[in-house]
């Protein structure tokens, strides 16, 4: 635990950019950055929050660790469990579902061997079923990372799964470089 | 051709810059206004144009900017609400990607009139890709001078930021978002005081939607008689809606509020006809949370009138016969639409975003969703569709928030509207429309 936590620091660019961030916000308040450095800290920690995590971003803002969960545990972006290199999100609202979202999350079911909330074992792909990503008007909707898929089909999906196998895919970038 | 406030430049390839915003007229507002009128002016105008907010509560807009708390030395606030997440509505998203500027002309106008000195977008997390966009539109802001310190010369100042989600739904209730805004857990507070009086850091604050903001260049620069003699009745200006479902021409189009729906749907200008030809069979007219019609219903009132896209218009025959404006998600289905599994994925969509502090909707959401998942799968009782309804009047109007109410309503009206399909459901014991 101990040598976890002491492994746990931004880079100096990173910590640039994160005090850039508090100081939008009126002197107290540095709180308000919470949510931006999570997700700052969450793409520079594989795509995911261990609580040593939490805790280095609670230190970083003088807030206490148990702010920081209570954060991290209500928004369904911040992942509080490890997941694959490539995260892939299907949107399953009304309106994707309307336009095949279901074929969809079954051809990912089948061509990666698992189900959504799984990982698959070599821990590249990890499949998420989400709600609605508002880009109805194209629906089906896959999210990976900041990219937006629209207009998507069985057809795309394959293209896109060779694609992103074959250039190891991470979607765990910095949302903010 | 009907009036474009919103969409007129945006074909222009490189609207999203300063440069070609900036040619095409943009920040003329803001020049015009910051040198000749005073904030209560701004404010005046605005509550003349008849605009309301495009957010999906339709509130006068210039009406909530007067209920500001000006008395105090408390800084002000003025925070954009760009967490568009209810189903069938991808507006903000579409307009704020290709014309940020417009946007953030509409922040500096809003904050002038309202006295705010620093400023906040609030985009929901998944749109980070567009945080992105409007970020560096800012930064070109203030580097023409649009932002800062003594804007155009003059002495006023402004700061304006993006501020990210976590991705939740319920960020989009104004309170919830301010709390989201200080760092916090997304739960709605308990109203009054309002946030004019008591909002982002207990300062007085005015939230609203993208839309509704990005309109205020334009009545500034027309004025308000220009913009409220476009529309019909009470529902004054344009509005954008976002179509998407079974048509041929899904995406966004700007109308002048009283369009009527048949031509919306059926005309080639807008949504150009159903799909493959199909049958209407029903529309969420204002995103998922308003009550579901058939298209009988949508297409003409109970009275037999044209129904048209207006506030009025749509709500004509309450919730029996009528439904709502709402943000203007309209999801079209077709004659070969399940009713019980699209509302099945509603109520998980309200289960999955409820924020769980107000019981009625914490545990009557899950419940909602497990009945129409058993409806749903062949194996609900004819109780069931009772037990759904009951459930579905318990929630409403039982919670700090109007998630409670958006929950209930689209479970209430699919059953009001289509109970033989739910019966149908129950009798064979299987979705006769699963495909």
């Amino acid at each position: 635990m101990q040598d976890t936590k002491k492994n746990i620091a931004f880079s100096p660019e990173t910590l640039e950019l994160i005090g850039k961030i508090i100081r939008r916000y009126p002197e107290g308040r540095q709180k308000s950055a919470l949510l931006p450095i999570l997700h700052i800290a969450q793409a520079e920690n594989d795509g995911w929050l261990s609580s040593e995590v939490m805790d280095y971003v609670a230190s970083l803002l003088s807030i206490q660790p148990i702010e920081v969960y209570e954060v991290a545990t209500f928004y369904t972006m911040f992942n509080l469990k490890p997941v694959g290199k490539c995260v892939i999100e299907v949107c399953q609202t009304g309106p994707c579902w309307l336009r095949g979202s279901e074929e969809l999350v079954k051809y990912f079911e089948q061509r990666l061997g698992i189900k959504p909330g799984q990982t698959t074992a070599d821990g590249r792909f990890t499949l998420k079923t989400v709600e609605c990503l508002a880009a109805c008007g194209n629906a089906p909707v896959v999210q990976v990372g900041t990219e937006y898929h629209e207009n998507m089909s069985v057809e795309k999906a394959g293209e896109l799964l060779d694609q992103w196998t074959s250039e190891n895919k991470c979607s765990h970038t910095n949302p903010y470089l | 051709m009907a009036q474009k406030i919103l969409l007129n430049n945006i074909d222009v390839p490189g609207l999203a810059t300063f440069e070609v915003y900036r040619k095409l007229g943009g920040y003329s507002a803001v020049e015009k206004t910051l040198k000749s009128l005073t904030p209560d002016e701004v404010t005046a105008e605005v509550k003349k144009s008849g605009l309301r907010g495009r957010g999906g509560a339709g509130f006068p807009t210039g009406m909530k900017w007067s209920f500001i708390d000006k008395s105090t030395d408390k800084p002000r606030y003025f925070v954009c609400n760009f967490d568009e997440s209810e189903p069938g509505t991808f507006k903000d998203r579409y307009f704020g990607t290709l014309n940020p500027h417009q946007l953030i002309e509409g922040m500096i106008l809003g904050s002038y009139a309202l006295g705010a000195k620093t400023s906040y977008i609030y985009i929901r997390g998944e749109l980070f890709y567009v945080l992105q966009i409007i970020e560096k539109a800012i930064e070109e802001a203030y580097a023409n001078g649009f932002l800062g310190k003594n804007i155009l010369g003059t002495d006023y100042s402004l700061d304006l930021y993006c501020q990210p989600g976590g991705g939740a739904y319920i960020c989009g209730e104004e309170t919830a978002l301010i709390e989201s805004l200080e760092g916090k857990r997304g739960n709605p507070r308990i109203k009054p005081p309002f946030p004019a009086i008591v909002g982002l850091y207990d300062c007085p604050t005015v939230v609203n939607n993208v839309e509704t903001i990005s309109v205020l260049p334009w009545i500034l620069n027309n004025g308000a008689d220009a913009y409220s003699s476009i529309g019909v009745g009470n529902s004054k200006g344009t509005k954008l809606i976002s179509a998407c479902g079974h048509i041929n021409k899904p995406g966004i189009y700007e109308i002048e509020l009283g369009l009527p729906v048949e031509e919306f749907i059926y005309s080639d200008e807008y949504c150009g006809g159903i799909l493959n030809g199909n049958k209407l069979k029903a529309v969420v007219a204002g995103g998922s949370s308003v009550p579901i019609l058939p298209a009988e219903l949508i297409l003409k009132t109970a009275k037999g009138e044209p129904r048209l896209m207006s506030y009025e218009s749509l709500a004509e025959g309450g919730f029996e016969t009528g439904t709502m404006m709402g943000s203007g998600g309209f999801i079209v289905m077709d004659d070969t639409t399940c009713i019980v599994k699209n509302t099945l994925t509603f109520a998980r969509f309200y289960h999955h975003e409820s924020c769980g502090q107000c019981s009625p909707c914490r545990e009557g959401t899950g419940w909602m969703e497990k009945i129409l998942q058993r409806i749903e799968d062949g194996n609900g009782t004819m109780k069931d569709i009772d037990l759904l309804f009951n459930i579905s009047k318990h929630i409403e109007g039982n919670t700090i928030c109007p998630l409670g109410d958006a929950a209930a309503w689209p479970v209430a009206a699919a059953i009001r509207h289509f109970r033989a399909e739910f019966e149908e459901h129950v009798k064979q014991q299987k979705c006769p429309l699963s495909r």
